[in-house]
């Protein structure tokens, strides 16, 4: 052990890495001007070594002062004589720099392995892009990963393929992150690719939906978008295009769809959230879903997660008229969200877009629904405002669990109600 | 076209109008500790009024968010009217909780942050509560809540049939000097209203005391800039 320590003393001397084994934070509370007067003292003193982590000497507010090992007797000594109070507030700071280090390190190798994948927590794009290579390492029959295309800013857009086996076969697509801010949903979307990967040949139910049908998962839907959200602005939802003659960039890509496009509910003003666009599929994110929805031509089933509101929803959005299928997708989602509060006795609300929150022209689940997929349905998750777009992320599983629920039960009806 | 008589508790209409008693609601009974959240329309309908306005009537159930996600409802009715006016002018609300007029369990800890935070020397200072992963520290709850008290009154203010506001996020808080023994808070907020998906950002000025409650003092619309990607300070 000593030799060790006296190894890696030497290394860390020859990096230039400073070591604080021993060194204190000590808390001074000056309590008149005598003590302000002793304090200014020490400070003087450059030899000294101490490090005062708070400048400004007053009695209203305690100065810090880290003092390295060698002068911790000498400088205590001074306080008493001088009966300046004081406490410890690091005990060794390199143990307490050590601990952080472990901690870091022990976080990043977490993160390259899925098994130990932190679900409980936000990731940026990169993380949740080799997540998901891991994933489909981790489970080479049941999973791969489908470049749909690139995005604006040319990223590669990913959906997970979970089948397991057949050629074409009928299938459901579950896409997140379509609006960049809504953060919990592509947190939740890592959780359920798991689970379904973990579920399978385990779950009766996600076995015989698996066993007659494919599943899609998309987890970032607006990457270039998702980005932004890390880098410069929490708050965007839309493309990062870039809209010709406008200094303002991109489109709402659930505006854009070709489904009572340019109507009510979605903006004509490139600076708005809600802007729909030049043209219906202009955004080259939401083009790439309808290519390969209509290239496959076997889809049953599309579901768009979003936040917040908690509320799950079907078609119309850009008309307040009933679908044909109004009765049955509305039992279906009353029935799903029945499921969904089982769990933790999170409340739901069921209707159609338009009369739940909104008109809104141009969104996906209507495309869909008009090109024939009748099971089309969009999810707002938690929570109804609280913490709204920046839900906590001891809040992502519980959110994930309980919507899993949910979707599995869409899935299972669809499943057993072939069309 | 706008539904009259009764209306579907579920759909917006309804909870639009709820929204707005719930932001008078804040503006006179919420505090660092206290602030409601709207939980369940009951009942609700609506009507023309002759000076060409709407009127809905409301019945819903409220959470107080700071005891927990999901603390003990409140049952409230209110009367919203929406004013047809040439410029917007604020709705008007009649509101009637029950219990409101409990015993007001909060008072100590009301005192003691008051207590904590009136010294001529407190400078509180922060910004993004939560921040981008939904943290808010300890010490930053009671401003959070105050926070959002103060922006109801704004949100209020500034709704009609056609809004659903919500307080997004505090993009910063900055203490200022305390005036007639009143904590004096400078807050910039982000509001995030439903149907348009905008988010809008107001600088405001807030008293907050146990015996006055918040007052707002001034407001002060901050206009987005296209090139900016942070909120102007």
């Amino acid at each position: 052990m000593r030799l060790y320590l006296a190894v890696f003393a030497l290394l860390a001397a020859v990096h230039c890495e400073e070591l604080f084994n021993g060194d204190q934070v000590l808390r001074i509370h000056a309590e008149s001007e005598s003590h302000i007067h002793a304090l200014k003292e020490l400070e003087e003193d450059v030899e000294s070594g101490l490090d005062f982590w708070t400048h400004g000497f007053s009695t209203e507010r305690p100065v810090d002062i880290r003092v390295p090992q060698s002068r911790l007797y000498a400088v205590k000594d001074f306080l008493k004589k001088n009966n300046i109070p004081f406490t410890v507030m690091i005990n060794d700071v390199q143990d307490l720099l050590d601990k952080e280090k472990a901690e870091m390190v022990g976080n990043a190798k977490m993160e390259r392995n899925t098994k130990s994948f932190n679900f409980a927590a936000y990731h940026d794009l990169e993380t949740l892009y080799s997540f998901m290579d891991t994933l489909v390492a981790s489970h080479p029959n049941l999973i791969s990963k489908v470049n749909i295309g690139n995005s604006y800013e040319n990223r590669p857009m990913y959906a997970l393929k979970f089948s397991t086996g057949g050629v074409s076969r009928p299938a459901i697509w579950v896409d997140a992150g379509i609006h960049s801010r809504e953060w919990v949903t592509q947190a939740s979307a890592a959780w359920i690719a798991n689970k379904i990967a973990s579920d399978y040949g385990v779950d009766p139910s996600v076995t015989s939906v698996l066993g007659q049908m494919d599943i899609y998962l998309m987890i970032v839907t607006n990457p270039d978008g998702y980005v932004f959200t890390h880098t410069n602005n929490r708050m965007w939802r839309k493309t990062r295009s870039v809209n010709s003659g406008s200094s303002c960039r991109g489109a709402d890509p659930n505006r854009n769809w070709d489904a009572g496009f340019g109507g009510p509910g979605a903006s004509k003003d490139p600076c708005s959230e809600s802007y729909h666009g030049p043209f219906a599929n202009s955004e080259v994110e939401v083009k790439n879903v309808v290519d390969f929805i209509t290239g496959h031509g076997n889809f049953k089933s599309f579901i768009s997660m979003h936040s917040y509101s908690q509320l799950l929803m079907y078609p119309y959005g850009y008309t307040c008229t009933d679908v044909p299928d109004k009765s049955e997708l509305h039992s279906v989602g009353t029935a799903a969200i029945e499921e969904l509060t089982s769990l933790y006795n999170t409340r739901y609300q069921v209707g159609s877009i338009c009369k739940i929150i909104y008109q809104a022209s141009g969104g996906s689940i209507d495309w869909t629904y008009n090109i024939g997929i009748k099971y089309s349905f969009a999810f707002e998750l938690r929570d109804t405002g609280f913490y709204g777009f920046l839900l906590p992320a001891n809040q992502i599983i519980p959110t994930a669990e309980e919507t899993w629920l949910g979707l599995k039960y869409i899935m299972q009806y669809v499943r057993n109600h072939p069309y | 076209m706008a539904s009259t008589g009764d209306l579907e508790p579920t759909h917006y209409p309804a909870r639009r109008a709820a929204t707005v008693a719930l932001h008078y609601l804040n503006t006179h009974h919420g505090s660092p500790f206290r602030v409601f959240g709207l939980q369940q329309v009951h009942k609700a309908s609506a009507e023309d009024v002759a000076a060409g306005g709407r009127k809905y009537k409301l019945d819903f159930s409220v959470t107080d968010w700071a005891s927990g996600s999901e603390g003990p409802a409140l049952r409230c009715s209110a009367d919203v009217l929406f004013p047809q006016t040439e410029r917007h002018s604020g709705p008007e609300v009649q509101l009637r909780c029950e219990a409101l007029q409990q015993i007001n369990r909060t008072a100590q800890e009301e005192h003691a942050f008051y207590q904590r935070y009136i010294s001529p020397d407190s400078a509180v200072s922060a910004r993004d509560i939560p921040d981008s992963y939904g943290n808010v520290s300890e010490e930053m709850q009671p401003f959070w809540r105050l926070a959002r008290v103060a922006a109801s009154f704004i949100m209020l203010r500034e709704s009609s049939e056609r809004t659903e506001f919500n307080m997004a996020q505090v993009a910063s808080v900055a203490q200022q000097g305390s005036s007639e023994e009143q904590l004096m808070l400078e807050f910039v907020v982000l509001l995030h209203d439903f149907p348009s998906q905008e988010i809008i950002q107001w600088k405001l000025l807030a008293s907050w005391s146990p015996d006055r409650g918040v007052r707002v003092l001034q407001t002060e619309w901050q206009p987005r800039c296209p090139h900016a990607t942070k909120p102007p300070n």
